[in-house]
Parts: C-alpha cells; structure tokens; sequence
C-alpha cells in the first residue's frame, strides 16, 4: 500500500483519524457552502442582469423598522417587536447564524476536546517509551536514555561533530544514553514520549503520516506524544524556516514490532559510547 | 480649514512643488499608486524567479540565471540562500510596499477627503512625509540585495533566532522602520481627516462605505504597528549590540557555542510579530472591501443591502483582529491551554466577515446589475475572497492546524485572500476611477482581457496549492523533492508555475491600458458611471482644492433607483 497519495498520507497514529475526520467533514462543509452560495451568486446574476426597461427594486429603506406595524398579539413581548421590526436584517443574518452554529458545534465537541487529547495530556512515563529529540541547523539527534531508563547530563561547551548534543559521558547516565543521527525509531502500539529541543534556531517537528507537527523553539523543551498504529518507514521533515538547508533537514521514521525495537535499541546500546553520525559541516558560519 | 490657509488656488505652483514634493492628497495619492504598483510588479518578479525554482528544482534559470553573481547562483541556478532571499522580500514586499500602500496611501490618499467634501488632507504637509518615508523605506528595503550577505532571508515573518544570526536582517528592520513611521502618520492623518473635515451635511452614517473601511483602517494601523516598531528595534539591539531579548542561553550555532548572555524568549518575538500582522491583514481585506461595496452599488442601480450591518460588521472586525493574533501560533510552542482562547476568538470574528460577504451578494438581489469591467473584478471577488475565507475555517481550527500548518494551503489560503481578493478589487477599483483621476476612460476590450486571463492564471497558481497542503507539502522549501512526501504532489508545483507567468503575461495589457488611456483614452465627463458619491460631483480630474465651493450633503450614498425621480442616481449633493 503507497503511504503517499493524492490526498492526505496514510494514517499511522492514534491520533490521525480523529484530525482526518476534521479535516474532511469542514471540507464537506466548505464545498457545500460554496456550491449552495454559488448557485444562488449565479441565478442572481442571470435574473438581476440589466435589461431594457426593468428598473431596480429597491428592498430596503423604502420601510424603515420604526414605519413597520407589529400584530397586536406581540404587544405584549418587546423584545419580539424588535424582532418583528427587524425581520428584514435578520432574514439576511440568516446564513451567518447557520455558519456560527456549526463553528460552536465545532469547538465544543470536537476542537477542543481533541485538542487537549493531543497537545495536553501526555502519557504516563511509566508505561511510554522516552525519546529526546534535539533539532540543529540542519538535521535530528535522536536520543534513547538505554537500559538505565535515565538520559544523561549534556552541556553545550562538549558539542562537537562527533558529539552532536554534547553528551557528558563522565556523567554514569550518559554511558549508555544510544544517540542516533536522522533516525527515529518506534514501538508499534506503545506511546513514545518525546522531548523537543534545538540547540540554535527554532525548527518544527512534523511527521505528515502521524499528522503531528509542534514548533521546537530554542531555550524551551516542548513535550510530545505519538502512539503508532501501523508499521513503516516513514518521514520526519522540518516545517519551519530554519536557514539555507531548511528543506534537507529530514530523517527516518520507522515504526517496528516492539520486539524488533527492542532488539535494535539493545544493539545500539551494546555499541555505546554511540559514534553519531557526523553532522555534514558547513564553512559559513 | 487648512484648505485655505495652505493657499489652495492662490498662485500656480512651480512643476516641483506641482508633481514631485507635492502636499496635494491627490498628487501623493497617483505617487502612492504608481510606486505601489511597481513595488507588487517587484515582488511579482522575485515569485517569478521562485516558481521556476520550485517547479524544476536546480534546473539553471532561463536567460537571468547568468546576470546573477555566482554566490547567488553559481552556473544559473538559484541557490538555497537567495531563494530564502526572494521568499523573506516577496512577502515583505507585497505586504508592506505593495497592497498596504496601494490599498490606504493611494485609494484613501486619493479618494477619503474627495468622498467626504474635504480641500484636502488635516495635515498636508505630514501626507507628504507619509509618502517620501514610504519610498525611502521601500528602496533601503530593495537596495538590501545589493549589500554584502544579501537581503534578508529568514521569511516574511523574521523569528528569532534564525533572523538574529542570518545576514541581510539589519537592513530590513531599519526599513520596516522608515515604512511603519510612514504608516503611522497617515493614518493619524485619515482620521483627523474623516472625523473633523467632513462636509457640512456628511454625518458618519452618510459615509461611503469606502470611507467607513478607511477610518477602521487607520485605527487598525495606529495601533498595530506601535509594538512592531518596538519589536523590531529590539531586534536591532539583539543583532547589533549583541543583547539578548529574544536569544536564549545555551545556543550552539552550527558547532559554535553562542556568546551572548541569553535569557530571551523567541516567542516573545512572534507575539509582537503577530500582534502587528494580524489586524494587518484586515488593512489589506477592508479597504478592498469598500472598494467592492462602491462598485456594487454603482453597477447594480441600488442601495447597498445592509449599509449598517456592513459598517458595523467592519467596526467588529477592527475591534476583535486585536485578540486573534495567537492563532498564527498554535503550535509554536505557547500553552496549549492559550490556544482555546484564540480558537474561540478567531470563530468569532469570521462572523462580521460572513455578514458584510452576506451583505454584498444579497445586495445584487433586485438590482440592474451592468457588467461594466469594474463590476466583473467585483463580482469576481465575492467567490474567489469566499474561497479563501472558507479554507481559512481548517486553519483556524486548534486540531487540523496540526497538520495543515505552515504547510502549501496555508499558501493557497492567504493568497486566496490577498491576490484574488485584495488585489482584484483593487484592479477593479482603478478601473472604476480611472476617469475621476485623469479624465479619460480605459479601454474595455483591453480590461476585460486583462481580467479574464488574471482570473483564470490566478485561479491556476493557487487553486493546486490545497491538495499540496493536504499532502503535506511544506512551504518554504527550496527544493521540495528533497522530502519523499512531496515527490507525489510536485507535478502541482509545474502547473502553478506556468500559471504565475501566464498571470504576468496578462498583466501586460493592463499596463499598456494603464499608460495609453491617460493621454489616449476616451475623454469622460465628471460623472461618467453616474454615481452618488461626492468625488463624482467635481471635475475630472479635481483641481487643486477639489471643489469650487464646499459641498453640502442632503442625503445617504448609495440612493440609486429612488422612487419618483426621473434618473435613476440621486447625488449626495443634489439639493433635492
């Protein structure tokens, strides 16, 4: 099956039906919208076209609401007078009030609760995989705490080519931390909790087929959660402007079985102190 | 007022004083016009060099690759910097020296104190320095190409700390500088203007719409830029002196540990940022709006549908584009928690929105609508701005802002909105009052050329950008086949491509039209579309001081088609 297609990319995360579902019943909504307005844009362009000795009608002006005459049966609700009087500018709010509607129905019980499912309520450590991501100009660090379960100390004065993210490896934790270049790889049906961060400028993380994407802003460390559905290799592209190689900067996704991850993350560790892919140099700066 | 102690009419004036520094609103106005419009034929040419790249990425560029210097594009071919150049420029571009200046320094310019019985502007002479600000500002900005580094190239957008560390940012800030101390003394002076020069008669709710849109407008100006000029010197420190309002500690440039103290926030930038551009992009949408409402008016013989409801509808969008500017930034990295608030808030403020697009198509209900070439540019808005409003809903939406952020349909929507609405009203709008401006009619047959084809090429440069978007085609890529994703969808790219140079192609008419109708074009009497609005009722073009004798007002602007009257207009200034 291609991942790639006309339309969106395939789904692989347990989020990405509940966006899809937006993203395809406001389309249905935009092209209705659009296709009832356009009719009516049309047959009042051909009925109201200029011909010879028809004149305009004017609809409104000719009554103001204060000329119009209410029913007696509304003397007694005022409100429903102003109602009445105005019937004329509200039958042409008419079409806003059915839009506003949706939007509400929208916001209440879709918009917001899925967004909080997504962006704020992470997954417990205990039962997730814990992964740092570290953004640069212009590719991924991607790094797994090993058997310890701890990430070690890093510090920005170590970072070298051949230690991208500044890892202490005096620090214990840090010894068996496994650092990959390029390269995220995930357990099929368990959640990964991943921390965002950049070591210059601000970068975004987006992977099309897990339908996530969250802005990495340098000096900040932006959580994140992803629980994939469906095996595969898939791609982890930059989405924010991030210098002349902004549109190189991409990397691997591969969802495995969790025994297929783990016997890779053991093979990883097992070669610790990692030797990262070097990052490619550049003379400009 | 100041009509008559700046000496309007006393003495001819020396052709300096007549046609270059000139104080008249109406002389700024056509310089407003004519260095807005080639400021968008500018930023059209940089996108025009961007396509190729797009379309056939590392191909050389036909013809101009060569007359670049080769760190640009070494052997033809465009490199990765100089197309962040062009991208950083062709937003900045056609935002702030383009639409902005043609929409409010050369409509408003023009049109505000014609349409409100006024001499001329409050302040003359700070509508002079409005203007040479603007142009000054405008040619710092295109000189920053020639300078060494280049032009700026972190986006339009310019977040730190990409736009701290990248060359070419200094320039553009002190040009922003030069171009928002411009903004803001006209708006000052379009609201001084509008509220104490009207014409003895002209209440507010006599006003054009045109006018209503102007004033919204200047507010919106006024008070939007302030923070951006604020923003922006703050930027200046950062990168000259080395200060760190926006530079966290830590960084680690390209394997260089950053030496600054740190301790700034990179957000911070982006609200500033966006607390300006936002109500922006109501100053590019509103005064085309009121375009539109006078053109419609005009060609369908009758009242405007709702002229409160729509002036309302303008004041509620000025009031609320203050609190929307965060839903540029739901995935920027600000509590999610804040996101509500501004998903909320952007659903509210499409409500004014839909009631004024409500409110011109009902008005075309009853008319006798002639379809005149201005009136073909205006209908054409009403679908095409539609377009572009209702693609913006998945945007503006928390969850499917997820995956349709800063991706090709963010692209297609913004420029649904700006392109095929902004700037094809604002087409419109010099047909309609072309005659007022030179005293001569453009030639139709070359106007509805021009208008077909730019429908039509618009229609194809951003119309594939939506199942770009939905493939998940990122924007500002210099060579989107370098992520597997987008192999599938960059056939669209070559459509959009040919597309944009058919849309130049187009706009050569156009031109032609523009400078041979001025000294060749049909001769036109003062009221050729037979209009209601004052700038009808004096000479094509106004003299010097506008009107011979200060209007007086007797009625609403739009009594076209009035019971009893033999013709079908009734001027605002007819006494009865």
């Amino acid at each position: 099956m291609n991942i790639y297609g006309w339309g969106l990319p395939v789904a692989a995360s347990t989020y990405a039906q509940k966006i899809d579902f937006g993203i395809w019943l406001i389309h249905a909504a935009m092209i209705a919208i659009f296709v009832l307005w356009g009719i009516f844009f049309t047959y009042l362009l051909v009925k109201y076209r200029k011909r010879d000795g028809v004149p305009a009608v004017r609809d409104d002006h000719d009554e103001t609401p204060a000329k119009i005459s209410v029913p007696d049966s509304f003397s007694k609700f005022p409100f429903a007078q102003i109602l009445y009087k105005h019937q004329g500018e509200l039958k042409s709010l008419a079409p806003d009030l059915i839009v506003m509607l949706f939007e509400v129905g929208l916001i209440v019980f879709y918009a917001v609760p899925v967004w909080s499912r997504i962006k704020m309520q992470m997954p417990d450590k205990k039962d997730a995989v814990e992964i740092r991501v570290e953004a640069e100009q212009f590719g991924w660090n991607v790094r797994y705490p090993g058997p310890d379960g701890k990430f070690g100390r890093t510090k920005p004065e170590l970072v070298h080519f051949s230690n991208p993210i500044g890892l202490d490896r005096t620090d214990p934790a840090s010894a068996d931390d496994v650092v990959v270049g390029n390269e995220l790889r995930l357990p099929l049906g368990k959640p990964a909790l991943i921390e965002l961060t950049s070591k210059d400028v601000i970068h975004d993380f987006f992977v099309p087929e897990f339908r996530i994407k969250q802005d990495i802003v340098p000096g900040m460390e932006i959580p994140l959660w992803i629980q994939p559905t469906r095996v595969g290799h898939y791609e982890l592209a930059c989405a924010q402007l991030c210098g002349f190689g902004h549109s190189l900067m991409r990397g691997d996704v591969y969802v495995q079985s969790p025994a297929d991850f783990s016997a890779w993350l053991k093979s990883r560790a097992a070669a610790a102190p990692a030797a990262p892919k070097p990052v490619k140099p550049s003379e400009d700066f | 007022m100041s009509g008559d102690s700046n000496g309007h009419g006393a003495h001819e004036p020396s052709f300096w004083r007549k046609y270059v520094f000139s104080v008249d609103h109406k002389v700024i106005g056509l310089q407003y016009m004519m260095t807005a419009m080639s400021f968008l034929m500018v930023g059209f040419a940089l996108m025009l060099l961007m396509r190729w790249q797009l379309a056939w990425p590392g191909a050389p560029i036909p013809f101009f690759g060569r007359l670049f210097p080769p760190d640009l594009a070494p052997n033809g071919v465009m490199s990765g910097e100089f197309y962040n150049s062009l991208g950083a420029m062709h937003g900045t571009i056609m935002v702030f020296l383009g639409v902005v200046p043609l929409a409010v320094g050369a409509y408003g310019n023009y049109l505000l104190p014609l349409q409100i019985g006024a001499p001329d502007m409050a302040f003359p002479r700070l509508n002079m320095a409005s203007y040479w600000l603007f142009l000054g500002g405008g040619l710092l900005m295109l000189s920053s190409f020639m300078m060494p580094g280049g032009a700026a190239q972190s986006g339009w957008t310019s977040y730190p700390p990409l736009s701290i560390i990248n060359p070419g940012q200094t320039v553009w800030l002190f040009s922003m500088v030069l171009i928002i101390t411009s903004s803001l003394l006209g708006s000052i002076n379009f609201l001084v203007t509008a509220m104490n020069m009207r014409a003895p008669g002209m209440s507010l709710w006599r006003l054009p719409v045109f006018c209503w849109a102007q004033m919204v407008t200047s507010v919106l100006l006024l008070l939007a830029f302030p923070p951006l000029e604020a923003a922006a010197f703050l930027q200046v420190m950062d990168r000259v002196f080395h200060t760190s309002f926006y530079m966290p500690k830590g960084l680690v440039v390209l394997g260089h540990v950053s030496t600054v103290s740190g301790g700034g926030q990179p957000l911070l930038w982006e609200h500033l940022f966006w607390f300006l551009a936002h109500p922006e992009v109501y100053v590019l949408v509103l005064p085309p709006m009121g375009i539109v409402a006078e053109i419609i008016a005009n060609n369908t013989r009758k009242p405007l549908h709702g002229y409160k409801t729509i002036v309302v509808s303008m004041i509620s969008i000025g009031v609320m584009s203050f609190l929307v500017w965060a839903h540029h930034m739901f995935i920027s990295g600000m509590s999610p928690a804040l996101s509500n608030f501004f998903l909320v808030t952007t659903m509210i403020i499409s409500v004014p929105s839909v009631a004024i697009l409500t409110c011109l198509i009902f008005s075309l209900k009853g008319g006798s609508i002639r379809f005149t070439t201005p009136m073909l540019y205006a209908l054409a808005f009403l679908p095409l701005f539609g377009i572009g409003g209702l693609t913006g809903l998945p945007l503006g939406l928390t969850v499917t802002d997820i995956y349709l952020h800063d991706t090709y349909y963010v692209i297609g929507h913004f420029h649904f909105v700006v392109v095929t609405g902004s700037i094809l009203a604002l087409l419109g709008g010099t047909y309609h009052w072309f005659p007022k401006w030179f005293g001569r009619k453009m030639n139709d047959t070359l106007g509805k050329v021009h208008f077909w084809g730019s429908v039509v090429c618009m229609i194809g440069v951003f119309g594939p950008m939506f199942p770009m978007g939905l493939a998940g085609a990122s924007r500002r890529l210099y060579d989107p086949t370098a992520q597997v994703h987008n192999l599938i969808v960059q056939p669209l790219n070559v459509v959009s491509t040919v597309f944009a140079y058919g849309l130049f192609l187009f706009q050569l008419p156009f031109i032609w039209n523009f400078f041979h109708s001025m000294f060749r074009g049909e001769k036109t009497e003062e009221n050729p579309w037979h209009a209601t609005t004052l700038e009808w009722a004096c000479p094509s073009p106004p003299p010097h001081g506008n009107f011979d004798k200060t209007p007086r007002v007797h009625r609403g602007p739009y009594e076209y088609s009035a019971p009893g009257r033999k013709t079908d207009y009734w001027m605002q200034t007819d006494p009865a």
